[in-house]
């Protein structure tokens, strides 16, 4: 099969490579630093009120009656069909904790009195301040967590530098997901945080792979240069690459285009993700390894690697 | 070489996935539409009389049923569809309102599960809010502004402690340097020791040290414990309270529970107006203490109530309501040992207690326990019969007693079984001044969403499956089908732990699923590239598919266990949704280690092993 037989030189093309990722990681910051990302009710606070109508509906009719019931803020949108419509209003600001916790029902109410045909509830959601702003740094926290554990990890079962490579691999993967997220104004809620933790474990799982066949090779093959047996290394481990990344895709797009607009986000958070995951396995993680000037002598512990690996294995 | 497992790993295999049919089967039985008939919160059990009643009803109204049971004092009734389910809501509702029955007559899903199953512990999966539709409420009880108010209770306590007539302590200086620490200054050694002893007997609540500067004072700190106890205190009540009232929403399986230190979880499955719910939610009880009337009082000025089955006519007047009373607790008396209630007034009651009593020793003063309930009836509109919830308040006398001295901010009522102190104490307490309580999140799920969202989400699990299972197949042949039996059997496991483990299915648990099919492929992918790279490599077929195995194992253990970090990771940090996806991708992950190493190898040694291979179906 055609994908097993590459030789393709990749890290000839670090240099260019590089230039895009960097581009894109700056591109993804100064978007999140000036717009930061469209931050869904989870994280702001606020109330949302989905409903569905029995008949076609005009957004612009209830934003004039939302208008007139003096509520400051609100977003109506089509959610899924001209039929289904999403309502958002920011917390008020005269109105205590409360009256604010009460604001879909009023809401509510007045989509169903100022209707002819029928309405039908199908969620409201109310996120107190104080919720939402935990969320937000329960959601920091653990993204930085994550990244932590997963370097000490790596750090243990590899290397410092593989794990310098896989926590800049991830990093780039989570900023330029964020970015595209904020670029695209896309609204950022706690399923795409889900996801994009999904992400750190998908692109992680990736790259472990890439290291794994990198160490194995550095200590199998003798005659080459780091360079060289890096791209032996990726071109070995492409076929795997692509073919899971592509089995991921297949249920990832199934999920968004079958899964409905509860799921959207999650679907879109992980699909860039894994693309991105995809290519920054096979160049940044590798990249750094060989701006680190990796050897053989940073992984010359084979000896009790060896026992240990010989260890596991038999009997598989 | 001839890769061959030995019988027992075949049979651990094999079996692994024979239980895990066993416990993912009940899944595939569908609920029944039920209604559910249970007692409030007296405890009450439904009758057997009270059933026969019902189905004689529901007969005579032509809505077929089928198994009417009873079980632990509540009964459940099954129904073909969900339109017979609700039309007999209402029937079955108005047959025990015409009993004076007061029960809760719930909509509820009755598991079809075989007994063989049930015996066997196998349990369908739960189903979360956002597929099965409902409310869920994060409550979140003020206690920053309750400790404050007690804090100060106390510190007016300890003032009137001091000022009491009978034994005076006469002090300088009464400050409040800050909240829950005080400084109390006195004349000379003597006055500061006595008042030292006094206020160590009673408000234990406090550290006291004693210090001089110009004066001689001590220093009263309010201890962690204290501030917990109220704190406890607080979120115990209102949680007292949300039950009570859960019963009167009529939810088959309503979750209340405390998170944290100051919130509450209320989840009630089914409910869809939210308004309602959250009216319901708000009430509390409250209390009065009055005083029973003379004899010769006139009848304007008093009420008739019922106490322990005796009429008792009682004062109009009030002395003091439930928000004076801040803790009511049992205790013993230390004279006879028996069981008695405690209670503590703020120190505004306090007064008004002592004022009303002083001059009325030897009178009885009653308790009255007031609370909102609602009850139905049923009203002609349009010519059809509705039934409509009306409010009513209840009150009642809990406890009547004689007064034997002019009271203060603590008293104890004598005299009590200990079944009586304590069911005394739990009212007193219920209708005391509750700590505010507000919501901190809610979110609503309408029941024509959960239905989409459980089709969409089991559509998309299909549609996924079968593309990968198709890609499987036709990029790895002979080996994809090996593969596409053991991500089956992956997702057999996977549905056979959530159930046994009754994690909650979640949407975002789904999407879970669906991830994990993605990816639980990645294993064999692995193994099965290093086949092909070894055959490559002119090894021979049998030792090609030894030595993929081999090799591979390391890297996807490696790479499953930081993936199974990371979901570990998300579930400590998760709420809710968030905790759902990382619970389904977790027991993923872990179930396709094994199908994927195992349950794959198991299969191709099946299908290769043990005799002469010249070419690799691969």
């Amino acid at each position: 099969m055609a994908l097993d037989d590459l030789n393709f030189n990749f890290m000839g093309y670090r240099k260019i490579a590089a230039a895009i990722s960097l581009t894109l990681v700056v591109l993804s910051i100064v978007s999140l630093a000036i717009n930061e990302v469209e931050w869904g009710l989870d994280f702001t606070g606020g109330t949302l009120v989905e409903v569905y109508y029995d008949e076609a509906v005009n957004p612009e009719a209830i934003r004039i009656l939302l208008d007139e019931a003096g509520y400051e803020g609100h977003v109506v949108q089509y959610f899924g069909s001209d039929q289904d419509v999403l309502v958002r209003v920011p917390p008020q600001k005269g109105l205590d904790t409360r009256e604010n916790a009460r604001l879909g029902d009023h809401v509510l109410d007045s989509l169903k009195a100022s209707s002819t045909t029928g309405v039908e509830l199908r969620r409201s959601e109310f996120v107190g301040p104080a919720v939402g702003a935990e969320l937000t740094n329960q959601g920091g926290l653990g993204l930085l967590m994550a990244l932590a554990m997963v370097m000490l990890y790596v750090a243990f079962r590899f290397q410092l530098k593989f794990a310098f490579g896989a926590v800049i691999a991830l990093f780039h993967d989570v900023v330029i997901t964020l970015g595209i997220f904020s670029i695209a104004r896309w609204d950022f809620d706690l399923t795409v945080l889900a996801a994009l933790l999904a992400v750190i474990g998908y692109s992680l799982n990736d790259t472990i792979v890439v290291s794994d066949r990198i160490r194995e090779n550095f200590r199998r093959i003798r005659k080459s240069t780091p360079t060289e047996i890096i791209n032996t290394s990726l071109n070995q481990t492409l076929g795997r690459t692509l073919i899971t990344s592509l089995t991921t895709l297949l249920v990832l797009f199934s999920l968004l285009i079958l899964g409905g607009e509860l799921i959207r986000g999650f679907a879109i958070g992980l699909i860039i993700g894994v693309v991105v995951g995809t290519y920054s396995s096979i160049y940044i993680a590798a990249s750094v390894l060989l701006s680190l000037n990796i050897s053989r002598e940073d992984l010359a512990i084979p000896v009790k690697e060896g026992a240990d690996d010989a260890d596991i294995t038999t009997g598989f | 070489m001839i890769n061959r497992y030995p019988l027992w790993k075949n049979l651990l295999v094999a079996g692994a996935v024979l239980l895990g049919a066993i416990y993912a089967l009940p899944n595939i039985y569908p609920p029944d539409f039920a209604v559910q008939i249970s007692n409030d919160d007296t405890g009450l059990e439904v009758s057997a009389r009270a059933l026969a009643e019902v189905t004689e009803a529901l007969d005579t109204a032509a809505i077929p049923y089928f198994g009417a049971e009873l079980a632990n004092g509540s009964a459940l009734i099954r129904f073909a569809s969900d339109e017979a389910q609700l039309s007999a809501q209402k029937v079955v509702q108005r047959t025990l309102h015409d009993l004076k029955e007061n029960f809760v007559v719930a909509l509820n899903s009755a598991p079809t599960t075989p007994s063989w199953l049930s015996d066997l512990g196998a349990e369908p999966m739960k189903y979360g809010l956002d597929l099965r539709g409902g409310v869920h409420f994060l409550m979140e009880v003020d206690t920053d502004k309750t400790i404050s108010d007690r804090i100060e209770a106390m510190e007016q306590g300890i003032k009137a402690l001091l000022r009491e007539r009978k034994d005076r302590i006469r002090y300088t200086d009464f400050q409040s340097p800050s909240q829950g620490v005080l400084k109390v200054s006195f004349e000379t050694e003597d006055l500061r020791n006595r008042a030292r002893t006094k206020i160590e007997a009673q408000y234990q609540q406090f550290l006291v040290a004693i210090g001089e500067d110009d004066q001689f004072f001590i220093t009263l700190t309010i201890t962690t414990d204290a501030i917990r106890e109220i704190e406890d205190f607080a979120v115990h009540q209102n949680l007292q309270t949300i039950r009570n009232r859960v019963n009167e929403l009529g939810v088959a399986e309503p979750l209340v529970q405390r998170l944290g230190r100051n919130r509450i979880v209320v989840d009630l499955p089914g409910v869809q107006d939210t308004a309602a719910a959250k009216k319901i939610l708000g009430k509390v009880a409250t209390l009065e203490f009055r005083l029973e009337a003379q004899p010769d009082a006139p009848r304007t000025t008093t009420l008739e109530y019922e106490y322990e089955g005796r009429d008792v006519r009682i004062e109009k007047d009030i002395i003091l309501r439930g928000d004076r009373v801040f803790d009511a607790s049992v205790g013993f008396d230390p004279d006879s040992s028996l069981p008695q209630v405690n209670i503590k007034l703020d120190s505004d009651g306090g007064e008004l207690m002592h004022r009303a009593t002083r001059n009325n020793i030897g009178r009885r003063m009653a308790v009255i326990f007031i609370e909102t309930k609602t009850r139905d009836k049923y009203e002609m509109v349009d010519g059809e019969e509705v039934r409509v919830s009306v409010p009513y308040i209840e009150k009642r006398v809990i406890s009547l007693a004689t007064v034997r001295a002019a009271l203060g901010v603590s008293f104890r009522i004598t005299g009590l079984q200990s079944g009586e102190a304590r069911e005394l104490a739990l009212l007193l307490r219920a209708g005391a001044l509750a700590a505010d309580m507000f919501i901190a999140e809610e979110r609503t799920v309408g029941a024509s969403l959960g239905k989409d969202n459980i089709e969409l989400g089991a559509l998309s699990v299909s549609v996924g499956l079968g593309l990968v299972l198709l890609f499987m197949l036709f990029y790895y042949k002979l080996f994809g089908l090996a593969a596409n039996i053991a991500l089956l059997a992956n997702l057999l496991l996977l549905v056979a732990v959530m159930s046994s483990l009754s994690a909650t299915l979640t949407l975002p648990g789904i999407a879970g699923i669906v991830l994990t099919v993605g990816m639980a492929v990645d294993a064999n992918v692995l193994i099965f590239s290093r086949i092909r790279e070894e055959l490559k490599n002119k090894m021979s077929p049998q030792a090609a598919i030894n030595a993929g195995f081999e090799r591979a194992f390391v890297t996807i253990l490696d790479a499953n266990l930081t993936t199974l970090l990371v979901a570990v990771i998300l579930y400590s940090i998760g709420t809710g949704p968030i905790k759902g996806f990382a619970i389904t991708l977790s027991i993923g992950i872990l179930t396709s280690m094994f199908t994927a190493i195992l349950g794959t190898r198991a299969i191709v040694n099946l299908m290769y092993g043990g005799r002469n291979v010249k070419r690799l179906m691969i």
